[in-house]
């Protein structure tokens, strides 16, 4: 493998988690509701995931498991925010520090333990072409699952009418609720499906990034990721670039740290950081990209009046 | 059976104060099942955790130590989240006000008088104010959503001074551990007690007491309630919101950048990667708990003081990993906004929900 393909392997693998937890978050943003809680949910994907391919010795059963965390904690959100309408960004808060809190909890007889890494897919022939062989035909299957998440949201949200209803609760709950749709079903799903990919992010991360536990692994990856829903303006594709073009920030920072630039590790470590707030920057002076897109209802609490 | 809200037609005063109580009751009870779950003894955890730290007097010293950071942030915070400014950078703050007010002792060791001392509360202070004006300029000038940018900058900070104590600052006779020099003399806050008791409890209440006075008799005070929870009224009112962003953000970030100073002024005494166990994330817990007024934030602080050391007595007596006091943390913030609930709302059970199909118009 030459070196530049080494490096967009790499970027590949950093964003990847990225996207993963983008995309759902994507989905529950469009149905209106803000939930803060992906690194919490994240977390939790993330230790669930090893603890359960540590002990089992699969890394499937691991990522199963990573899923099922990640709905657990959104729906947790789900209760709070849709059935006892409290406000979504504090609760939000209270799961990324549950998630963050329980999580050390579970992991703490976890630390330092061998994790099981989720074998990159191998394909004869294909994966052994010059050039692209890996990079398109040798990943780990999350990320095609990543990419596959993506394609199909983009298609869900602008061709059928599960997306169409979606984005009516999204933009005026009042009027989806008038003509009849489930305003908070809806959103319980919407909520249930950004769990799981955030999840699956986790999952991402302690099977397939770094094979292990180390605690706050996260290190603040999900708010990254919604900085990026952001940054997309609420569409699909340029979620993907944008979380692609995060991860080779983030991979920048790691390789300049590694050939011994003259400026310190630290402040190379801070790149993705300073680099979300200037995306965000960028996006946000552009009033009416920003402003098209936003679902109208996003953060408000509904109840229906009867 | 389907849950049901109704809305109240006034909003339930002594619920304000109930639901505060019937959250710490919910987590208690929580707790205890966790400890079970964890095949421990669920009565003796919970006494090792809430009431031994009260039951010796070196422990409600110790109490108090981690009380005083926990009311400056909580103070700030809540007045921010009044104003509906959602400012959860106090971690990356107080890191600012940390190093900035670190300057002092860093730089000018031999400046020794109380003058200096003074001068590192203002500039930590003026640290963590410089450092929260970032996440209001920015949302100010340009739009960008507060919550993200403050929450990123929590992240720089902490690399900041990750750097600064293993490169610039670091103690020239340290043997290269990531540390500055430890600070003497004029340089730390007076101590008292036979513990670690300090100053910084002092500036703590103070500032409450000033803050809770500002809420209930001041214009400003007013100006907050209105433009948190009416903005539009508020600006018929001729309150600028972007006033209100820049204050907010000043004065939570100001106090967030003093709880740091007072923390490695006091209990840590020197500048290292670690100065604080996440006190600026306990703090949006000790706001909500406190229920948002200055007076309550002071309750509110010292039970999740509280929660620090019981956190590391069960660690210590039983062995638990004291992540649990995270534990409890969230699950505190998760009930107190669940019972919140029951202000504004009547819950009401109805009978089996009526058959249709998710999504499709009837």
């Amino acid at each position: 493998m030459s070196a530049y393909e080494a490096i967009l392997f790499t970027i590949i693998t950093a964003s990847t988690p990225l996207l993963l937890a983008a995309i759902g978050e994507l989905v529950v943003e469009r149905s209106g509701v803000l939930n803060l809680g992906i690194e919490g949910m994240m977390v939790m994907g993330a230790v669930c995931g090893f603890a359960a391919a540590h002990v089992s010795g699969s890394a499937w059963l691991g990522v199963l498991a990573a899923v099922f965390a990640g709905v657990a904690m959104s729906l947790l959100f789900g209760v709070l925010t849709q059935t006892l309408i409290t406000n979504q960004v504090a609760t939000g808060l209270a799961i990324t520090l549950l998630g963050l809190g329980l999580s050390g909890l579970i992991g703490s007889d976890f630390v330092g333990l061998p994790g099981v890494k989720l074998a990159n897919v191998s394909i004869p022939w294909l994966s052994d072409l010059p050039y692209v062989g890996r990079l398109v035909f040798g990943q780990d299957p999350l990320v095609y699952i990543s990419i596959a998440l993506t394609a199909g949201v983009g298609y869900v949200l602008r061709r059928t009418r599960m997306g169409l209803i979606i984005r009516a609760v999204g933009q005026n709950h009042n009027s989806a609720h008038a003509l009849g749709y489930k305003v908070v079903a809806v959103r319980y799903a919407c909520i249930a499906f950004g769990g799981a990919t955030s999840g699956l992010a986790g999952a991402y991360l302690s099977l397939v990034y770094t094979p292990q536990w180390i605690e706050n692994m996260t290190a603040g990856r999900g708010w990254i990721a919604l900085a990026l829903v952001v940054f997309s303006t609420w569409l699909p594709g340029r979620l993907a670039a944008g979380a692609y073009l995060f991860g080779g920030v983030w991979i920048l920072g790691l390789y300049a740290q590694g050939m011994g630039v003259g400026i310190p590790s630290q402040l190379l470590s801070s790149l993705p950081y300073v680099a979300t707030i200037l995306a965000l920057v960028v996006i946000s002076t552009n009033r009416r990209l920003s402003v098209i897109n936003t679902p109208a209802s996003l953060g408000q609490g509904f109840v229906p009046d009867r | 059976m389907q849950l049901l809200l109704e809305r109240r037609s006034a909003a339930l005063g002594w619920m304000n104060l109930m639901s505060p109580v019937l959250a710490i009751g919910l987590t208690v009870l929580m707790g205890g099942l966790i400890f079970l779950a964890m095949g421990q003894p669920p009565l003796t955890a919970l006494y090792l955790y809430f009431i031994d730290p009260l039951t010796s007097w070196w422990s409600v010293e110790e109490v108090l130590v981690k009380a005083s950071p926990l009311i400056l942030i909580g103070v700030g915070l809540a007045v921010c989240f009044k104003a509906n400014v959602w400012n959860i950078g106090a971690e990356g703050q107080l890191t600012a006000g940390a190093l900035m007010g670190a300057m002092i002792p860093v730089l000018f060791g031999d400046w020794q008088s109380p003058l200096a001392l003074v001068a590192m509360l203002i500039l930590g202070a003026l640290g963590g104010a410089l450092f929260g004006c970032i996440p209001a300029w920015l949302k100010t000038r340009f739009g960008v959503n507060e919550i993200l940018t403050s929450l990123m900058l929590v992240y720089i900070a902490q690399l900041l001074l990750d750097w600064m104590v293993r490169g610039p600052w670091n103690d020239p006779n340290g043997y290269n551990f990531p540390k500055s020099a430890a600070f003497e003399g004029w340089h730390l806050l007076p101590m008292w007690g036979d513990g670690r008791m300090h100053f910084g409890l002092v500036i703590a209440l103070f500032t409450a007491l000033i803050l809770y006075w500002m809420m209930r008799n001041n214009l400003k005070g007013f100006e907050v309630k209105v433009v948190g929870s009416a903005p539009r009224a508020g600006a018929f009112a001729g309150f600028s919101q972007t006033k209100m962003i820049w204050f907010c953000f000043a004065l939570s970030g100001g106090l967030a950048g003093l709880a740091g100073l007072i923390e490695v002024a006091g209990p840590v005494g020197q500048l290292q990667p670690h100065i604080s166990p996440n006190y600026g994330f306990t703090a949006i817990i000790v706001a909500f708990l406190g229920r948002l007024n200055p007076l309550g934030v002071i309750f509110s602080g010292l039970l999740l003081a509280i929660s620090y050391i019981g956190g590391e007595g069960v660690q210590i007596e039983l062995g638990i990993s004291d992540k649990t006091t995270q534990v409890f943390q969230g699950m505190l913030l998760f009930f107190i906004l669940m019972c919140d609930t029951l202000i504004l709302y009547r819950i009401r059970w109805l009978g089996a929900p009526k058959n249709s199909t998710l999504g499709e118009p009837s």
